[in-house]
């Protein structure tokens, strides 16, 4: 081994994962793909070339032209422009229930596991009776609060809390058990000892070396998490629990589209075609993180 | 003696699946002898098995944390529903009070709090819900009990359909790995998991009842209309099967003893049926709990979008008219299913993988 090959700058284990992911090519576009409808979804005021809701009775179910390029619903809306409000709902879901069950799951997953005995078999009981509550009886359960605490005036802000607040109740119990296991491993790990014979208290061992290093497997967990809330989302405003109408969601448009399937097709493909392209732009990337983090892998391409 | 016992009750319990879909899709009667006989040997090896392994005090323990967890989920409902302000007869504001004081009457509303949770428990354990809000004078028990059989046969035909479809796609897929066909599957299975029921389900009517005219595109009542829902309802679960499979094929066939299988001259296919899949199902297994969690959630599109008699529109429904009897019921009923079916899987895991412990 020459020379020039250790002074090379060693590269960490983040490094080496974002440069594989970098290669994958189909992750890449995906991930191109998300941000595209992330930028969307932030600014539909501005893109959308109507509002939502509003009406051309002139112009009601009409096939796509140059003035509604996705054509008109029953109501004379412009399907374009509900298409993209729409997209707010299924990004707002997938962004926040992301962060707020990372950061409930990790918190609670790293003390219950760090702190082990008592303390852990308390916490991990109270896990498994929350992972046998069905995330549908929560959502039902959530709405029928926000429905008569009134703390929304917006109905579009409740639906989302709603919603939120029942797929991270659901989604941060599964993170809190990998984390959990994760820790336990870390654990006995000799970086670990050797900061905590350097007299580190353990709040910063666990914030500067524990989480750090486990936070791997926990990504990859919440991306293939990610697109079963969007789909769990849309799922639900297309019974009609979540989002009503004039608001605008994929499943709200997929479910007023299907009555009008047999007629009018173009108003359930244009929101079929939206959903399953996020997804599948979700299931890639997760797939090419998975790849990219996965040990297994490593130095195998 | 369990080994034999096994080498009978798998291939029983594939005969009595494949009973099942013949009596109802072929619209031939077997002789009910045959299923009740396959299926009393599949139940009786389980309790033998349970016996002889000793398994009584991990189910006892089980069935106990089940009840808790139902209980709480019962105490939980209760409170959400009664103790929250607004009630579902406030809409009627213009009521005059001695209305509105006979209703709470009736519906044992003016009692107090304790005793409204006491007599709602007793009527949990007694499977008795009171009547529904709604639907007046009728008990809950009733619309339950009547809406349980379609959403559950389309619920195992959907289960059978996503293994019959998977599992042999997802071996195909590995056995021809990063050729064409492997290509092709994994590009079907990807979109499978990537298609919401509400797209796939849609696009089938298009195609079959309007384009095609050869089946009908709602309601459940004979063979032919259960086609369309159960392809719908099981293309998902089986494209998470096939692409579960192969990569626990792969990663079968690359170990030490396939290798030694294969040097000792044993032809392709014995190799991959005897000794690979048999070691590469029991990952494929262990999703059976998220898949039936996932089966009931869709089951609830599916029934809407083909108007099928089950529990589906009395979720929904419940939830929009406030309902709170047929909520309370509905939630409970389903929670119960999610739960025992876990228990099942669990007791399957380990049946069919000895390495696996309960305790």
């Amino acid at each position: 081994m020459t020379t020039a090959a250790l002074s090379q700058p060693s590269k960490s284990l983040w490094q080496d994962s974002l440069a594989r992911l970098k290669k994958n090519k189909s992750a890449m576009y995906s991930l191109y793909f998300i941000v595209f409808v992330c930028i969307v979804a932030l600014f539909a005021k501005y893109i959308a070339p109507y509002s939502y809701e509003t009406q051309n009775m002139d112009a009601i179910l009409e096939g796509p032209s140059a003035k509604y390029w996705l054509g008109t619903d029953s109501l004379g809306r412009d399907q374009l422009s509900r298409l993209i409000f729409g997209a707010r709902m299924s990004m707002a879901v997938a962004v926040f229930t992301a962060i707020l069950s990372l950061v409930i799951g990790s918190i609670y997953g790293a003390v219950s596991g760090w702190f082990g005995g008592v303390t852990d078999r308390v916490m991990m009981r109270v896990v498994d009776i929350l992972y046998s509550i069905p995330t549908l009886v929560l959502l039902i359960l959530m709405k029928v609060i926000f429905d008569s605490l009134d703390i929304f005036e917006n109905p579009e802000l409740k639906a989302l809390t709603s919603i939120l607040v029942a797929l991270s109740l659901a989604g941060w119990v599964t993170l809190a058990r990998v984390v959990r296991g994760q820790v336990l491993q870390a654990k006995q790990m000799l970086y670990v000892e050797a900061a905590r014979s350097l007299g580190a208290k353990p709040i910063w061992i666990l914030a500067r070396h524990v989480i750090p290093n486990i936070m791997g497997p926990v990504i990859i967990l919440l991306t293939l998490q990610v697109p079963s809330n969007i789909l769990f989302e849309s799922f639900l405003s297309f019974l009609g629990l979540g989002l009503q109408p004039p608001f605008s969601s994929w499943g709200v448009l997929a479910n007023e589209g299907w009555s009008l399937m047999k007629s009018y097709p173009h108003l359930i493909i244009s929101p079929s075609v939206a959903m399953a392209l996020t997804l599948f732009a979700f299931s890639y990337f997760g797939d090419g993180l998975r790849d990219a983090f996965d040990p297994k892998m490593r130095g195998r391409v | 003696m369990i080994d034999k016992l096994k080498g009978l009750a798998f291939p029983a319990l594939v005969f009595w699946l494949l009973c099942l879909v013949i009596n109802s899709f072929m619209g031939y009667e077997m002789p009910s002898i045959i299923g009740k006989l396959t299926l009393a040997l599949v139940f009786g090896s389980l309790i033998f098995y349970i016996f002889k392994m000793r398994l009584f005090s991990y189910i006892t323990q089980r069935v106990l944390e089940s009840a808790f967890t139902l209980f709480a989920i019962a105490t939980l409902t209760f409170l959400l529903l009664r103790v929250l302000p607004g009630g579902p007869f406030d809409q009627e504001k213009t009521l005059p009070p001695e209305v509105m004081a006979n209703i709470a009457k009736k519906y044992n509303l003016d009692a107090p709090m304790y005793v409204q949770y006491f007599d709602y428990m007793k009527g949990v354990v007694t499977f008795d819900f009171g009547e529904s809000y709604k639907y007046i004078g009728r008990p809950i028990t009733d619309i339950l009990v009547e809406s349980i059989p379609a959403s559950i046969e389309l619920g195992i035909y959907s289960l059978i359909l996503a293994f019959l479809m998977g599992i042999p796609s997802g071996v195909i897929a590995a056995s021809k790995h990063n050729k064409f066909g492997d290509r092709i599957l994994m590009f079907f299975a990807i979109s499978g998991v990537a298609l919401p029921v509400f797209v796939v389900a849609p696009a089938l009517i298009l195609l079959f009842c309007y384009k095609l005219g050869w089946l009908p595109a709602a309601l459940w009542s004979g063979p032919q209309y259960y086609i369309l829902p159960v392809l719908a309802l099981g293309t998902r679960p089986a494209a998470t099967i096939a692409r579960l499979t192969r990569a626990s094929v792969l990663e079968v066939i690359a170990s030490d003893y396939i290798r030694t299988a294969r040097s000792k001259g044993l032809s392709n296919s014995v190799v991959l049926f005897k000794h690979v899949l048999k070691n590469s199902l029991i990952p494929v297994l262990t999703y059976s709990g998220p898949l039936v969690a996932g089966l009931l959630s869709g089951s609830f599109v599916v029934e809407l979008i083909f108007a099928i008699p089950g529990m589906a529109k009395h979720f929904v429904q419940s939830v929009s008219n406030r309902d709170y009897p047929l909520i309370m019921g509905v939630t409970l009923l389903y929670s119960a299913l999610l739960i025992i079916s876990n228990l099942i899987v669990d007791i399957l895991y380990s049946y069919f993988d000895p390495r696996i412990q309960l305790s």
